[in-house]
């Protein structure tokens, strides 16, 4: 849709320590700012950047991996498993996963271990199963191993609701130094402000990191009503009351028959 | 056409959405019923959450009880002192109901709860119209007249205290159970989404022995004033009230009611009772089987807080 459309050129430079061979990462988002209006069915942005030398001279390496992680704002979710109670099936066990990522996407040129090996993937959380997920178990708080069925359970039902992702092809590179990241987002994706973490490999190691950051707002009328139903309850029940009155005399107008 | 409803966060296909309405609508205005009971599962089913469907069914119920209240306040059909002091109690339940709904809510239990009512309500109201409406058919066809009140017979009820009379509906009956049936209908009623038409019209004739001619204005002008008030409550205190649906509903919901009215209208009155009560009793079924069926996934994902 406007995926394409306009180009806001806000550009984020970060440099690596390194002084022998040292890159840098310039990326440009295609849209900072999503608004989710009526006809809002979900869209894809795309990030576009270039691997730079950082110095004039300095060389750059052959081939380079990239890890795009994608983190909406933070929430506080309850997973809840059922069992069979006398028949029927009941919540019996829940857990609370503390803080975590309402949206989180994570998009690479190729699998994530075969980019780095699980010690540093789990270091810098690259991937859904490497990402610290924040679980409340009674009064302990934790991060539980990643084959533990609530957390696993978890991500499943956030990729089943398009919340949660992870692709091996989200990464494309045009050349070997330039790179298109395709940001999909769906259309119940929460609102606030997401960061985008780009992250630079080569040889397994990584090299150097940049970010970013884009907003997705309601806008227009759905913004209006919903600001209203959080912060004005009493005012806005009594207008939905009023509307539900006012449509219920006017068929009476509208149908009369006697 | 899609259209993002703000509340329930997710698009949703308008002419779906339109067409549920004018369903609903058709049935609710051929049985006299609100059609809650209907609605509020075919929200769920469509990926509506079930907190969010109960609380705006509220809305789109009282919009279609206005359409039927006025056209029976001009038939003078509607006794206005008895669906005062079945409110005056229905608004107690209402209040009882929304908070039971929050702590239903905060404990996991909604989902089961809305559930479990349901089965045992619709099927045990279903199998009674069912059953009733059957003898009825029966006595017709043997010839007998239909005996729906017996003047003179009284039950348990018509021996409690603190009696009343109720002019336009011509009976002298005990406030208690009036207040009893009041603030069970309204607790229901904000807990289910349902408006409790098809529950407080035969509790009205059964227990009370309200005539036909005052029964369902008198019920609509009870199930209006304890949606409206549900509407507000819902809104003021869960928020999930979600305008652009109910708005959405409602106008499919008016407009199908007057077709449906008119078809009611020429139906007789068993054969509409038989066929509502299949109805009801159809739903429960469908409800039980999701409860004792094993899920598709027995994993769920709530949201408790935006941080």
């Amino acid at each position: 849709m406007r995926r394409l459309g306009l180009i806001v050129a806000l550009i984020v430079a970060a440099t690596a320590a390194a002084p022998a061979q040292a890159e840098k990462l310039v990326v440009s988002l295609s849209n900072h700012r999503v608004a989710v209006t009526s006809n809002f069915v979900g869209t894809e942005l795309v990030l576009f950047g270039t691997i730079e030398p950082d110095a004039p001279r300095a060389a750059l390496r052959g081939s380079y991996d990239l890890v795009t992680t994608v983190t909406g704002p933070t929430v506080t979710l309850r997973t809840r498993r059922k069992e069979r109670v006398l028949g029927i099936w009941v919540n019996v066990d829940s857990r609370e996963f503390i803080r975590v990522p309402s949206y989180l996407s994570v998009l690479s040129n190729r699998p994530i271990l075969q980019i780095v090996d699980p010690t540093a993937a789990r270091r810098l959380q690259l991937g859904l199963n490497h990402i610290i997920l924040t679980q409340r178990i009674g009064s302990d708080f934790a991060d539980s191993v990643s084959d533990d069925p609530f957390r696993v359970n978890f991500i499943r039902l956030e990729k089943e609701a398009e919340q949660y992702r992870e692709e091996s092809n989200g990464v494309t590179f045009l050349t070997p130094t330039v790179f298109r990241v395709s940001i999909p987002l769906p259309a119940n994706v929460p609102t606030g402000t997401y960061t985008v973490d780009v992250k630079l490999f080569a040889g397994g190691q990584m090299i150097t990191r940049t970010n970013t950051a884009l907003e997705v707002i309601k806008s227009g009328f759905e913004q209006y009503v919903f600001e209203a139903s959080q912060h004005h309850g009493l005012i806005y029940g009594i207008v939905t009351a009023m509307m539900a009155l006012m449509i219920g005399w006017f068929a009476t107008v509208v149908f009369r028959r006697d | 056409m899609q259209i993002y409803l703000p509340i329930a966060d997710m698009p949703v296909n308008i002419f779906l959405v339109l067409a549920m309405g004018l369903t609903i609508g058709f049935i609710s205005g051929m049985f006299g019923i609100g059609g809650g009971f209907l609605m509020t599962p075919l929200l769920i089913f469509i990926g509506i959450s079930p907190a969010v469907a109960v609380a705006s069914v509220s809305s789109h119920i009282a919009a279609s009880t206005f359409t039927g209240a006025i056209s029976y306040w001009r038939k003078r059909a509607i006794d206005l002192s008895l669906a005062l002091m079945l409110l005056a109690a229905g608004i107690l339940g209402t209040a009882a109901g929304v908070w039971l709904f929050t702590v239903l809510r905060e404990l996991d239990q909604l989902d089961l709860t809305i559930g479990l009512s349901y089965v045992t309500l619709l099927t045990t109201v279903g199998a009674l119209m069912i059953n009733e409406s059957v003898q009825a058919e029966l006595r017709a066809r043997r010839g007998q007249p239909a005996t729906l009140r017996r003047p003179g017979s009284h039950n348990w009820v018509h021996g409690l205290p603190l009696k009343m009379r109720f002019k336009r509906s011509k009976i002298y009956v005990s406030v208690i159970p009036v207040w009893g049936i009041g603030f069970l209908i309204g607790f229901i009623g904000a807990v289910l989404g349902i408006g409790g038409g098809f529950l407080l019209v035969p509790m009205l004739i059964y227990f009370l022995r309200v005539p036909t001619a005052t029964v369902i204005g008198t019920s609509m002008v009870m199930t209006l004033i304890t949606m409206t008030s549900a509407t507000v409550m819902h809104a003021a205190t869960n928020h999930l009230v979600d305008a652009v649906l109910a708005l959405i509903l409602m106008v499919g919901g008016v407009i199908g009611a007057q077709f449906g009215a008119h078809t009611g209208q020429r139906m007789r009155a068993e054969r509409l009772r038989l066929l509502l009560g299949l109805l009801v009793f159809a739903v429960g079924l469908r409800f039980a089987y999701d409860l004792v069926v094993m899920p598709d996934d027995l994993y769920s994902v709530r949201i408790v807080r935006i941080e």
